[in-house]
């Protein structure tokens, strides 16, 4: 919370905070307004993103899992790109439909159809690569008609996709703040209660099933809770890359463990800590935060991919 | 006891199996036996209620496998696939411990009662010293009695193994199969394993299951070897088996 186009001490935020006599105007709205709500979006994006990389990795039960591989970003992108852009072409108005509601609707939506969509898939199609590899074609997909709507549109709905689609911490306001908490905080509940599903997915589904677990009911649950987790901080924040790939592993390198009911938390924090710093460096070298967790997610997974390999 | 009524199994429209019929009883160790693609695996699956059947129902304690939860099913049965399972990080201890879901709370709790079947169903298979052992540092063959041990930790009166035997050395079958004997024979376990292992499949199982599509052939280990139905399967142009002497013959 020091760090930022206004430089401030530790002892100033502290002040700010807490609206101490000695701290300016400024600061304490600096502080409260800008810094707090930011440092809280990192911690939610964070937290939401890495539990549901952990999620795919372990349902489709392969390490290069991740919202962003398996397309439901790409579908939260294409639902706010109809939104954003389709709808002002087809004559709706623009204004009511760039309404925040609309976006994060059009967010869920996109991505909650992808992964019905994946899972449709999945249930028929036993090899996994082919699966991502269709994540990967639905992406490239996405990115083609997303860029017939920007050819067809107006430059003002055209930026205001575009500013989304660069991803972007401090766009939230309070009100969408509490919505977003919201979101993330049912999507971690279900995230909670299917934690023993997990942990029997780790064998694959037939042992799961054969140990008791309810495939369609827990596999509903999972997914929803992915895609309110996912889908919920991608309408606000936009596309954040490679956060749900790389924390899992992080997080696994770090104790050592598979069993959710350690690994699950262990993400949290993991997910958390790395989205505030990716946002500390994001503000010191002014880029968009997706610049930063790219870079930081990049020699992760390339890591991830030759440890596999071997 | 598990019975077979009127089952048909196969994939798409083809029928590997018709019109079976047959009843597991207690106390038995019975040996699956068919060549490749004879529709071993399809018949454990749909025993086991992974899979539908494409007629006839599967019927445990008066009830079709099917109509139960899942979590019914996995009180009475446990199964045991041919896929290898290796899960970095994983401890022995944890796997295993995953046979104790259908008993266990929402998160997965172990009660110290859980935790002395979690115990004893290692040594039975002779891995009580891998305990903490994680599943990426071990052998294929330590792997299969890990997961053979969750089935056992499941402590279910039927289990169903589908080729357990196959990542193991010679001693390692034997000792498998005398385990899955003694198990059947002294906590009273149905316990149904298909194989390639003819030699010990007629040494150690009480009652044979033979595949010969589409028929399923089931009788006590003796009568089957009597009646000639294993030595017309098991040969080729250049091999024979001979099921008196348990002995394969090349011409």
């Amino acid at each position: 919370m020091m760090v930022g186009s206004v430089g401030l001490s530790a002892r100033e935020v502290w002040q700010g905070l807490w609206g101490s006599d000695e701290a300016s105007a400024a600061t304490i709205k600096i502080v409260r307004h800008i810094r707090l709500l930011k440092a809280v979006v990192a911690i939610l994006v964070g937290v939401a993103l890495s539990v549901s990389g952990l999620q795919m990795q372990t349902v489709f039960r392969n390490p290069l899992a991740g919202p962003y591989v398996l397309g439901i970003s790409s579908g939260a992108s294409l639902g706010v790109a109809l939104a954003v852009l389709g709808g002002p072409l087809l004559g709706i108005g623009a204004s009511s439909m760039i309404s925040s509601l609309g976006i994060i609707g059009a967010a869920l939506v996109g991505s909650g159809a992808v992964l019905v969509l994946i899972a449709a898939f999945s249930a028929r199609i036993k090899d996994i690569m082919v699966i991502l590899i269709l994540g990967m074609m639905f992406s490239s997909g996405v990115g083609a008609i997303v860029q017939i709507l920007q050819y067809l549109s107006k430059e003002d709905a055209l930026k205001s996709y575009v500013v989304w689609t660069m991803g972007s911490l401090g766009d939230v306001t309070p009100t969408q703040l509490w919505i977003m908490t919201i979101i993330v905080a049912v999507g971690l509940y279900l995230a909670i209660i299917t934690i023993k599903p997990l942990n029997l997915l780790l064998l694959g589904e037939q042992y799961a099933v054969s140990m008791g677990l309810n495939m369609r009911r827990s596999r509903s649950l999972i997914f929803l809770s992915t895609t309110l987790l996912a889908g919920g901080v991608t309408a606000f924040c936009g596309p954040i890359g490679f956060i749900g790939l790389a924390m899992p592993h992080v997080a696994r390198a770090l104790i050592s463990n598979s069993d959710h009911r350690y690994l699950m938390p262990a993400v949290v924090l993991v997910g958390a800590a790395t989205m505030l710093l990716c946002d500390v460096v994001a503000k010191w070298l002014l880029l968009p935060i997706n610049t930063i967790t790219a870079l930081l997610g990049i020699p992760i997974v390339i890591w991830v991919v030759l440890k596999y390999r071997s | 006891m598990i019975s077979l009524h009127h089952l048909s199994v196969g994939y798409g429209r083809r029928f590997l199996i018709e019109d079976a019929s047959a009843e597991f009883v207690r106390s038995r160790l019975i040996a699956l036996l068919g060549r490749n693609g004879a529709g071993k695996s399809t018949l454990l699956r749909a025993v086991a209620g992974l899979s539908k059947p494409l007629g006839g129902e599967v019927v445990v304690d008066g009830k079709n496998i099917l109509a139960l939860t899942p979590q019914e099913r996995a009180r009475f049965l446990a199964f045991v696939n041919t896929e290898r399972v290796r899960v970095e990080n994983l401890r022995c201890h944890d796997v295993v411990a995953m046979g104790r879901a259908p008993y266990t709370d929402w998160i997965g709790r172990l009660s110290a009662e859980d935790e002395r079947i979690v115990e004893e169903s290692l040594r039975l298979v002779g891995m009580e010293s891998y305990i903490n052992r994680p599943m990426d540092r071990m052998s294929d063959g330590e792997c299969q009695r890990v997961m053979i041990a969750r089935a056992l930790a499941q402590d279910t009166p039927i289990i169903l193994l589908d080729e357990p035997t196959s990542f193991l050395d010679l001693p390692n079958r034997y000792e498998l199969c005398l385990l899955l004997a003694q198990l059947a024979h002294q906590q009273q376990k149905t316990i149904v394993f298909s194989t390639h292992e003819l030699d010990i499949a007629l040494e150690l199982a009480d009652d044979i299951a033979l595949i010969d599509s589409p028929h399923l052939y089931y009788l006590p280990t003796p009568k089957m070897i009597g009646s000639g139905h294993i030595d017309r399967l098991f040969t080729s142009t250049n091999v024979t088996f001979d099921a008196q002497r348990r002995r394969v013959i090349l011409s």
